[in-house]
């Protein structure tokens, strides 16, 4: 048992005392967090009249008075007293696949399953094996043949056809892949050795963190098409992917050049003391080390750049968003754009929230690795 | 001086050649992508330079402080255009920095339902695109609102409808010259003041706490000058009327949409600064501080805020210039910013190369001035180590 304080008196000089024990209960629970002083209580008090001022008006919204037929008069008759979800069931494939041929919707759908299974099997570090590399390899065959047809039997779809959330997946997906191996050359660039490559490096670094995205996709649509060799085979699909490609490759070249730098340098002394040429040296012992500190940080450029394919709607690209700007489109479903930003919004959210706490989950993880990892030397 | 030797064998040698390569390779690469640039520019009968600044660009520009009609230039065109980014932008940083502040404070609050509520903003706001934000917020606005002829009436003679916000704006006299011009004055005031207390506590270990009176100083400084200049008080009210609000300042639903979208999701990003910056400040340092005898305001403003400051502010400068960029979202939904600007007088002379070039120019000006100052800032605050 603890003296309880004071009580030992000042006669011996003990070490240092447990803090008093703090009472338990609800009651103090209460006390604690939600009546501390008075701005506490008065913040309590306004939040809880606020809830209970919201909350059942939202609940009656969203779940009891609302209307979940794709019934036009039904949802006209309720008069905005609550939601039609039925404009979500009438227009979800639409919003979901774009203007994928209907008949063909499943397509799609097995395409983006596929994707969204192998995301889930390469989230796990045990997973980051040399068979990855060729899971990958073979989810994006599979994507593309899904997706192009033209094979097997299937019809052939064009690019411009495809649309919502599997363009959304691919212009993510594509744009954050090869811009890994595109921000890894610029980093070590940057830190090179050579003069010219530094300063060229670092000027396209600086220039396209510099620009708004949309200027780089308003390059991508206006200026690609004058400057690119005449004939060169990339639609409109392609010249976006290439420029998000280029413009991620920017910030990926920072969020790598985070990971070199919080090497040691010790480890550079080493691998070269051992005669490691540079290639060798960066291949073999930097490298390694420095991607995996920064795989978190990838999945936060994942994350990110989910978010930014949104932009490509200003292009007349018809990812999720601007799928469903193309369901609003129709006059008659118009006046519940509410409901349909709320169900775009909340896949947005659920996808990102996601990501978000499985990078924490990993940075934990490879943070308790690393730490370790000196002792084990 | 030795020339390096070129050869394959040196370092320095290997060094060169393949500098002399890469920019052989950058040049031969320029060279063919200007070749077919000039192709497709001759194929497709669009001229090239920037003469066109100088032509009338035809077009009509919705709103802004710059006057503008489609007779003026493209040049004052561009111009209008930026003024309207400037000015959505520096009042989405100081509005997201009050409420972002606020938010990241409520954060780390002792009481759980404020601490919950402003998580639960953090983390909805900053997991949802800014466009489609926007998007809805624009519609909220242009649809639900009642039509410009039937306004809803606010308090203080503010009328809210389809054709946005309409607010009483004073009149311009020269009171009001009067006023900005003791803004400086009172603030130079304020300064000598605080420079006189700090020298006399250096000198004598004591010295009067002047942070009350330097704030009234500068508040003082434009109030007698406004009291001077007459006290002007004419508002120019906004009147309802059979075409609409007329009159007053008119805040287009556009702007309005554009500012609470960035306000909103710049204010959950500023919220995760303040938070880590306070975080890292270590709790022993506020003990410290107490050991030696400060009170707790004393420990705030002069232990905690400068070291959670040194912290905060480069991160927050990025979020600012984030936000100046996101401002080109203005395009989405038909705000007048430099960027929807560009965009209209390229779609009207196909000069989308010229174009871009402005609108890349402007924007890396921002950054660079801002880097810059940055630096200067940095420089002020880094720590000194023995």
């Amino acid at each position: 048992m603890p003296t309880p304080a004071g009580a030992a008196g000042h006669s011996e000089l003990g070490g240092p005392r447990l803090p008093p024990e703090r009472p338990g209960g609800a009651w103090a629970w209460a006390r604690r967090n939600l009546f501390a002083s008075a701005w506490s209580t008065l913040a309590t008090v306004g939040a809880v009249s606020a809830a209970a001022l919201v909350l059942p008006a939202t609940v009656r919204w969203t779940l009891l008075d609302a209307v979940w037929r794709p019934d036009y008069q039904a949802c006209r008759a309720l008069d905005y007293r609550g939601a039609c979800w039925g404009m979500v069931a009438e227009k979800h494939r639409l919003i979901l696949f774009g203007r994928f041929p209907n008949a063909e919707h499943w397509r799609p759908l097995v395409a983006t399953l596929l994707v969204v299974l192998a995301l889930l099997v390469s989230g796990h570090p045990r997973a980051w094996r040399r068979w990855l590399l060729g899971l990958w390899a073979t989810v994006a065959a599979a994507f593309f043949v899904l997706m192009r047809g033209g094979v097997l039997g299937l019809s052939p779809v064009g690019s411009e056809q495809w649309g919502g959330f599997p363009l959304t997946v691919l212009l993510t997906l594509a744009g954050v892949g090869a811009s890994i191996p595109l921000g890894v050359g610029l980093a070590l660039a940057r830190r090179s050795g050579l003069p010219l490559l530094r300063a060229g490096a670092r000027l396209y670094i600086e220039l396209v963190r510099g620009v708004p995205l949309i200027t780089v996709l308003f390059v991508a649509t206006f200026v690609f098409p004058l400057v690119l060799p005449q004939g060169m085979p990339l639609d409109a699909l392609g010249r976006i992917v290439l420029a998000i490609t280029l413009f991620q490759a920017a910030y990926m070249a920072e969020v790598v050049r985070g990971g070199l730098q919080a090497l040691p340098r010790g480890q550079l002394e080493a691998a070269e003391s051992l005669g490691l040429g540079w290639w060798q040296t960066q291949r073999k012992v930097i490298l390694p080390q420095a991607l995996v500190l920064v795989i978190p940080s990838f999945v936060n450029s994942l994350l990110s750049t989910f978010m930014d394919t949104s932009l490509v709607t200003v292009v007349s690209m018809y990812d999720l968003t601007g799928a469903l700007r193309l369901a609003l489109g129709d006059a008659q479903w118009r006046n519940f754009f509410i409901e349909g930003y709320l169900f775009v919004g909340t896949i947005y959210l659920v996808c990102c929230f996601g990501l978000s706490r499985y990078s924490h989950w990993l940075e934990a993880r490879l943070g308790r690795w690393a730490r370790q990892e000196p002792s084990r030397a | 001086m030795p020339l390096p030797s070129v050869s394959w064998s040196s370092r320095s040698g290997r060094a060169l050649i393949v500098q002399g390569a890469l920019l052989a390779l950058l040049i031969l690469a320029g060279a063919a992508l200007w070749r077919n640039t000039q192709g497709a520019l001759a194929a497709r009968q669009i001229r090239s330079g920037f003469s066109f600044l100088s032509e009338p660009a035809g077009f009509d520009i919705g709103e802004g402080p710059v006057p503008y009609t489609p007779r003026d230039s493209y040049l004052v065109a561009f111009a209008a255009g930026l003024a309207n980014t400037l000015r959505v932008s520096a009042l989405g940083i100081v509005l997201a920095t009050v409420l972002g502040t606020l938010i990241g404070v409520g954060r780390l609050s002792r009481n759980v339902l404020v601490r919950a509520g402003c998580t639960a903003y953090v983390e909805v706001l900053r997991n949802v695109p800014l466009v489609i934000l926007l998007f809805g917020t624009y519609l909220v606005l242009t649809e639900f609102l009642p039509e410009a002829t039937e306004p809803i009436s606010l308090p203080g003679s503010a009328f809210l409808s389809k054709g946005g916000l309409h607010a009483p704006r004073p009149l311009w006299a020269a009171g009001w010259g009067a006023a900005l011009l003791g803004l400086p004055l009172g603030g130079a005031a304020a300064w000598l003041l605080a420079r006189w207390a700090r020298a006399r506590r250096a000198r004598t270990g004591r010295g009067p706490a002047v942070g009350w009176a330097g704030l009234g100083l500068v508040l003082a400084g434009p109030v007698v000058g406004w009291l001077l200049g007459g006290a002007p008080r004419g508002l120019e009210l906004p009147e309802p009327g059979p075409f609409g609000v007329a009159g007053g300042l008119s805040l287009t639903p556009e702007f309005l949409a554009l500012l609470t979208g960035l306000t909103l999701s710049a204010a959950a990003s500023i919220a995760e600064i303040v938070r880590s910056g306070l975080l890292a400040v270590s709790h022993g340092q506020a003990e410290a501080a107490g050991a030696l005898g400060l009170r707790p305001r004393q420990t705030t403003r002069l232990v905690l805020l400068p070291q959670a400051l040194r912290v905060i502010i480069p991160p927050l400068t990025s979020q600012f210039l984030n936000l100046t960029k996101n401002s080109s979202l203005a395009v989405a939904i038909g705000y007048p910013d430099l960027v929807s600007i560009a965009n209209t007088a390229m779609n009207q002379n196909g000069q989308a190369l010229e174009c871009i070039l402005v609108i890349m120019a402007v924007y890396l000006s921002v950054n660079l001035v801002t880097a810059l100052l940055m630096n200067l800032y940095e420089r002020r605050v880094a720590l000194v180590e023995r």
